[in-house]
């Protein structure tokens, strides 16, 4: 009866202590993996609560209306540096999206070929270089030669860097739409090129548009490929070919500005940078779900 | 299930559609998938291609309308000839060819657009109609597949709401919208259940009073069915071809008789 009882003992036999060491290391991963997906979240919902706290105070009405003041005037606002910001992300559209998109769709229709490879290749150089040498290379090409900073030199730097971004989502997304598509339009008489863009573009359009949010997302809230291309501009402009202004760099100006009342006013920038931010992926997340509940895709 | 045949532009009196096969080889990189194949498919006949699995039906079904070529390290030797003219030459424009030989696959693949649409694909960008010609295309071919009585009132709706018997069709009415003088046909009916497989086969042997039709299918029964001609393919070689009820009562070759017997394959 005791040999009995010291087998049912719960840690006694070397097997019961075996099991129990596996639940301590167990329970102690556990517990380290919550606190570590914790500290992952921690940041952002930290950097959201203190840019909630300090910039909702200067945001008003006025901040998405107003033209910038002098130091000391109270009151004005970044209406210049939003609109700016939106011109900038079209122009950037405007140059990555056809590029992105394109070379997105010959590397899934023409992969595993070398030129392919080779595309893909660089275009992953081209996702992890750094903004601020994109930044260069756009005032190197298009600032210098023209004498001046302009929005156009910006909106290219800004769209070089959607470029990687665009053409993986596209290759991705043209690669599952099922080969018995295509040869359905080859059989009939369609060119490839006509079956590329009309059947199998098409087909993939829903998660194209959802990369293409999330890389404006991405390049919206880039400073440094701005700093010496678009530049900044204190005044209301849409003038392409001149400097305008974008609210991270009027962000970036303020905030190293020695001004109480100009920090106020980049913390209600960057509120708002974020909210649009927030707004676009937020978009994309929807247009993401319209897609796989709207049925066959 | 006799929908009434209305095609203003039905083939009856083209001559069209003969097809000429002279040592037809084909590889896909190294890998050789048909020898030496020598095949005449006569106009307004149904030929049936069987054969066991891997045996090099489809290859040299799809062939015919050269959408082999889009597979990387695919190479062929010899020659095929439609209505005398050789499909691999140098000025044949392959997209005019596979207007003229047209196609429909083992698993429907109607575009993700209306029924219309479907239909009205191929026509839009080769002939090219006025909107009020396109109706009629459409209307005719949509008759022609024997589905006109089941979506003249919905031809605005999705054609994947269809079911799988009905896209089937649909795939055929969207060939047939291009007039083509060729119908290829692979494994149509496999995956259907046997009364849609009754339609489609109804629908060849309506058919084929229009033009040539090549079918492959897994299905004996079927081939005996509806075909004139039956070619027996194994391993890549053509083993046999002949009328069908000759080639199932008295084969000649010991292979066919093996696998129409049900031996192999």
């Amino acid at each position: 009866m005791t040999s009995a009882a010291s087998d049912h003992g719960a840690f006694s036999s070397p097997r019961a202590r075996g099991l129990l060491r596996r639940r301590v290391v167990s329970v102690i991963m556990i517990v380290l993996t919550c606190v570590a997906a914790a500290l992952a979240v921690v940041p952002l919902v930290v950097i959201l609560a203190y840019l909630f706290k300090q910039g909702a105070s200067a945001l008003s009405f006025g901040f998405f209306t107003h033209m910038p003041k002098p130091v000391g005037e109270v009151g004005g606002g970044m209406a210049n540096a939003i609109l700016g910001t939106l011109i900038l992300i079209g122009l950037a559209a405007a140059f990555g999206l056809p590029i992105g998109i394109g070379a997105g769709l010959y590397l899934a229709e023409h992969r595993g070929t070398r030129l392919a490879n080779l595309v893909r290749f660089l275009a992953d150089v081209l996702n992890g270089l750094p903004s601020i040498v994109m930044g260069i290379f756009a005032w190197q090409f298009l600032v210098k030669p023209f004498g001046h900073f302009s929005a156009l030199a910006g909106g290219a730097a800004l769209g070089a860097m959607m470029i990687p971004l665009v053409s993986r989502t596209t290759e991705e997304m043209v690669r599952t739409v099922p080969q018995a598509l295509r040869e359905a339009a080859l059989a009939l008489g369609y060119p490839r090129w006509r079956t590329s863009l009309q059947i199998v573009l098409r087909t993939a359009l829903g998660g194209i548009v959802t990369g293409v949010l999330v890389a404006v997302a991405r390049v919206a809230g880039e400073t440094a490929p701005l700093l010496f291309t678009a530049f900044g501009n204190s005044f209301w402009s849409t003038n392409l070919r001149q400097p305008i202004a974008a609210l991270p760099l009027q962000i970036f100006t303020y905030a190293i500005s020695p001004y109480d009342d100009w920090h106020a006013q980049a913390w209600a920038g960057a509120l708002v940078l974020i909210g649009l931010v927030l707004v676009i992926s937020v978009t994309a997340r929807f247009v993401t779900r319209a897609r796989h509940g709207g049925g066959h895709g | 299930m006799s929908a009434p045949v209305t095609s203003p532009d039905a083939g009856a009196l083209r001559q069209g559609g003969t097809i000429d096969v002279e040592q037809f080889s084909f590889w896909y990189g190294k890998t050789q998938a048909l020898f030496d194949i020598d095949l005449a498919i006569a106009p307004r006949e149904v030929t049936a291609l069987i054969g066991p699995s891997g045996c090099g039906k489809s290859t040299f079904l799809r062939s015919i309308n050269r959408l082999n070529e889009l597979i990387p390290g695919a190479r062929r030797t010899g020659v095929i000839r439609l209505d005398g003219e050789d499909i691999y030459q140098k000025g044949m424009d392959v997209v005019t060819l596979r207007q003229r030989v047209g196609m429909v696959f083992q698993r429907w693949n109607p575009f993700p657009k209306s029924i219309y649409d479907n239909v009205a694909y191929g026509p839009r960008i080769n002939a090219r109609p006025r909107p009020a010609d396109l109706d009629v295309i459409v209307e005719s071919s949509l008759r022609r597949a024997a589905l006109w009585d089941e979506v003249k009132d919905r031809l605005g709706a999705s054609a994947l709401a269809l079911s799988g018997g009905q896209q089937q069709r649909l795939c055929i009415a969207r060939a047939l919208a291009n007039d083509p003088e060729v119908l290829l046909l692979d494994e149509p009916a496999s995956a259907l259940d046997p009364i849609a497989t009754q339609k489609v086969e109804e629908l060849v042997y309506e058919l084929k009073r229009e033009l040539t039709i090549v079918i492959v299918t897994h299905n004996l029964q079927q081939a005996a069915r509806i075909s004139d001609r039956t070619a027996f393919f194994y391993l890549g070689k053509l083993i046999e071809v002949g009328g069908t009820q000759r080639l199932f009562t008295s084969p000649s070759e010991e292979r066919t008789e093996a696998y129409i017997t049900g031996r192999f394959g």
